[in-house]
């Protein structure tokens, strides 16, 4: 290999394109390392305090894309306090000195601030795509910066973000220039926006191939949108209510029809279920339908629309379909791969939620399902071992059974030979959540039969510290490890250290975990962070004591040490 | 002396954490559950079988952006308002369930449908523009203009409806 030139070399690496991939090259040998790291334009990091920017950018000088995530998991769940860190401005102001041609930025569960963003879009000349996943921090104003400033804007994706909503003008504030967006996402917006702004920033924007509205704007300007957007493929309605006998209706169903290239649908953030039929002309077209928003549309109106939809490939729905929906699906989506049928009511009386039932007639009906994520009333052994053989191609597989530790009902058993069989059979599985009455030994399968395991979700299971050794011991490609309300102690954390720096992370929350344990586990290991969230630390209950139950742990690989922007609750052992 | 044994547990103090004790549900041995629940957006008093679930924090693991949005929301919650709607001019009076619409959109466009009063939408934007004018009469026994306040303060406040047809609206006197 020394005799290719350099040029050589690179040009093969272009072809390159999983992090993985490139992160293996650059192991080869010095010269593969220096020429791969001048190429890379992509980087994905998976957690913002593993690295910093400094030596990110030190290391991949010329790079054009960044994806950043930053609060665990569980954050998504209130387990995490609100300031917790996660701040994206330290990134964004060493990324305008190192990288100015930065054109794309992703970010996950970051904290992200008006001034950030200002300062984004007026740094970066090239900028074309930001994407905000589950991020909070800022307002509409910084919207308004970032439709403004950034001349060669494509890509404007907001998903489920907390957004401060200063009903303002951002839409406004696209320049009469801005012809170049091709997916815009606002969904998740509360607040009103100037409509006739955005018809003409439609009408300017021929290439327009994404567009999710929120649920302000009325469907009379869906109709207007639908006859500019000629190139849509992916459509999120906001307001969906009408009545089906006047005209804004019947023109918005003949715009509908002629919109031939979409293949995915959300929104329907408020609807009228009698304005469904509006879009029934498409659905034979759609591959992707998210309906998990609607709250509005009982189950007999989604199996009337799903009878419809034969081409689906994704599906995800409220529980109101229930298990006889789920049946419809079952006879009707053949291509169906992934499924997330979200609860809809978890603590009423359950007469709108899916069972097992559900689940099997899925499994026997949709036999290139891989993707799954079902919340639902009840599980019974015999159906997971059903599943487990019907579709052996499970890569995500993430079950949670509203009431935690509830038993198989048929059998008053524990769930864990179900799991097991899904672990069995499933020998691509990637990721797993498990939930329901389960023993040490669910945790036995997954540590023998979960080989290629790499995040696993536990919540009110396992008996005693076994549990959680089976699956340190066993899972040998485990990266994310999640655990709340379960009896793993330090005996368990201890057992085997090494093992987590070959890790993303590991959250312990609500176990036995001790003060004492987690600081001998911090001193082995002096490559990770292990932090102890303490909410009580201004309290008398503060944790002082080496005996002391700790309530929330959460440690991670890093390449730079404890991190200096740790809230006072938040202590690196 | 068992007398005095009930009224000393009482009285007992014991360490522990918040929401322990005595075993729960489930013969958990642990005391460390969480029994409060903190749920984002309430549950719209739908507290009925709230106790077949435990509710613990960050449980069911929904994000709170989404729970926000469909939690308790949707057309099968259990919670159901059926008030009585007159309009002026129809012999007998109709009942609609409030409760399970999301919003005041719905709410018109149902009556639309029950008494074809085409147009009344209208009058949530401006009252004076459509021949319909919804009101609602409220727990004070006043008659409010639909539409003034948010829509989950409605559905608690409003007893019964009444569509009044435009001629109507500048008589002082509502009389049945």
């Amino acid at each position: 290999m020394n005799y290719f030139p350099e040029e050589v070399l690179e040009h093969v690496f272009d072809f390159i394109t999983s992090h993985k991939d490139r992160n293996a090259v650059s192991l080869v040998c010095k010269t593969w390392y220096q020429v791969e790291r001048e190429s890379r334009y992509g980087v994905f990091i998976g957690n913002c305090y593993a690295i910093n920017p400094e030596r990110l950018i030190a290391r991949f000088p010329r790079v054009r894309s960044l994806t950043l995530k930053g609060k665990p998991h569980f954050a998504d769940f209130n387990l995490v306090p609100h300031d917790w860190g996660a701040f994206v401005d330290p990134w964004i102001k060493a990324l305008v000195k190192g990288c100015p041609d930065l054109e794309e930025l992703r970010l996950k569960r970051m904290v992200v601030s008006d001034d950030s963003l200002e300062l984004l879009s007026r740094s970066f000349v090239n900028f074309k795509s930001l994407v905000l996943v589950s991020c909070d921090g800022f307002s509409t104003d910084g919207l308004a910066a970032i439709a403004a400033n950034c001349r060669y804007l494509r890509e404007l994706d907001l998903q489920e973000n907390d957004v401060d909503d200063r009903r303002g003008h951002w839409i406004s504030c696209f320049p009469e220039t801005c012809t170049s967006l091709v997916s815009l996402n606002f969904a998740c917006l509360k607040g009103e926006i100037s409509l006739p702004a955005l018809e003409r920033l439609v009408a300017r924007n021929p290439n327009l191939r994404s567009l999710r509205l929120n649920h302000t704007v009325p469907f009379e300007t869906l109709k207007k949108i639908l006859t500019q957007a000629s190139k849509l493929v992916d459509l999120g309605t906001g307001c969906f209510v009408h009545h089906p006998k006047s005209e804004s209706y019947h023109k918005l169903k003949n715009a509908m029809s002629k919109c031939k290239s979409v293949r995915s649908l959300s929104g329907f953030l408020d609807v009228a279920p009698r304005c469904l039929p509006a879009v029934y002309p498409i659905c034979a077209n759609l591959t992707s339908l998210n309906l998990s928003y609607a709250p509005g549309i009982n189950g007999n109106e989604l199996i009337k629309l799903i009878r419809h939809c034969k081409n689906l490939r994704r599906l995800w729905t409220l529980d109101y379909i229930g298990d006889k929906g789920l049946g419809v699906v079952a006879a009707t989506c053949k291509e169906l791969e992934e499924l997330r049928v979200f609860p809809s009511d978890p603590f009423g009386p359950g007469n709108a939620a899916v069972t097992e039932e559900g689940l099997v007639a899925i499994s026997a009906g949709c036999r290139k399902l891989h993707s799954l994520l079902y919340f639902c009333q009840q599980m019974t052994n015999a159906g997971l071992i059903t599943v487990a053989k019907n579709c052996p191609n499970f890569i995500r597989f993430r079950l949670c059974i509203l009431d935690p530790k509830k038993p198989d009902p048929v059998t008053m058993q524990p769930l864990d030979e179900g799991f097991g069989a899904i672990v069995q059979s499933c020998k691509r599985l990637r990721r797993l959540s498990i939930s329901g009455m389960l023993s040490d030994q669910v945790f036995l399968y997954i540590g023998m039969y979960a080989e290629q395991l790499e995040m696993l979700s536990i919540a009110f299971a396992g008996d005693s510290d076994k549990g959680l050794l089976y699956v340190l011991n066993g899972c040998k490609k485990l990266r994310k490890l999640e655990i709340r309300d379960c009896p793993f102690g330090d005996m368990a954390l201890l057992m085997d250290v090494d093992k987590y720096e070959g890790m993303r992370s590991l959250w312990m929350s609500s176990c036995e975990l001790t003060l004492g344990g987690c600081k001998t586990l911090a001193r082995k290991m002096p490559m990770l962070n292990v932090e102890i969230i303490d909410e009580n630390s201004q309290r008398e209950s503060a944790l002082v004591d080496d005996r002391q139950r700790v309530e929330k742990m959460y440690l991670y690989r890093t390449l730079v040490g404890p991190r200096h922007d740790a809230p006072d609750f938040v202590s690196t052992l | 002396m068992a007398k005095m044994g009930v009224g000393l547990e009482i009285t007992e103090l014991r360490l522990g954490l918040p929401g322990g004790g005595s075993s729960c549900d489930g013969g958990e041995k642990k005391e460390r559950k969480r029994v409060f629940s903190e749920i984002n957006g309430g549950c719209n008093g739908s507290s009925a079988g709230g106790d077949r679930n435990m509710q613990a924090v960050g449980w069911p693991p929904v994000c709170s952006y989404r729970r926000k949005k469909t939690i308790g929301r949707g057309n099968d919650q259990a919670f159901r308002a059926y008030v009585k709607v007159s309009m002026d001019g129809v012999p007998f009076l109709r009942k609609i369930d409030i409760g399970s619409r999301d919003g005041y959109p719905a709410l018109l466009a149902a009556f639309e449908e029950l008494f074809g009063c085409f147009g009344i939408g209208e009058a949530l934007e401006d009252a004076d523009s459509s021949e319909y004018v919804p009101i609602y009469e409220d727990k004070d026994g006043d008659w409010m203009l639909v539409g003034d306040v948010p829509w989950k303060i409605f559905v608690e406040s409003c007893k019964r409806l009444r569509i009044m047809k435009r001629p109507d609206t500048k008589l002082t006197n509502y009389n049945w």
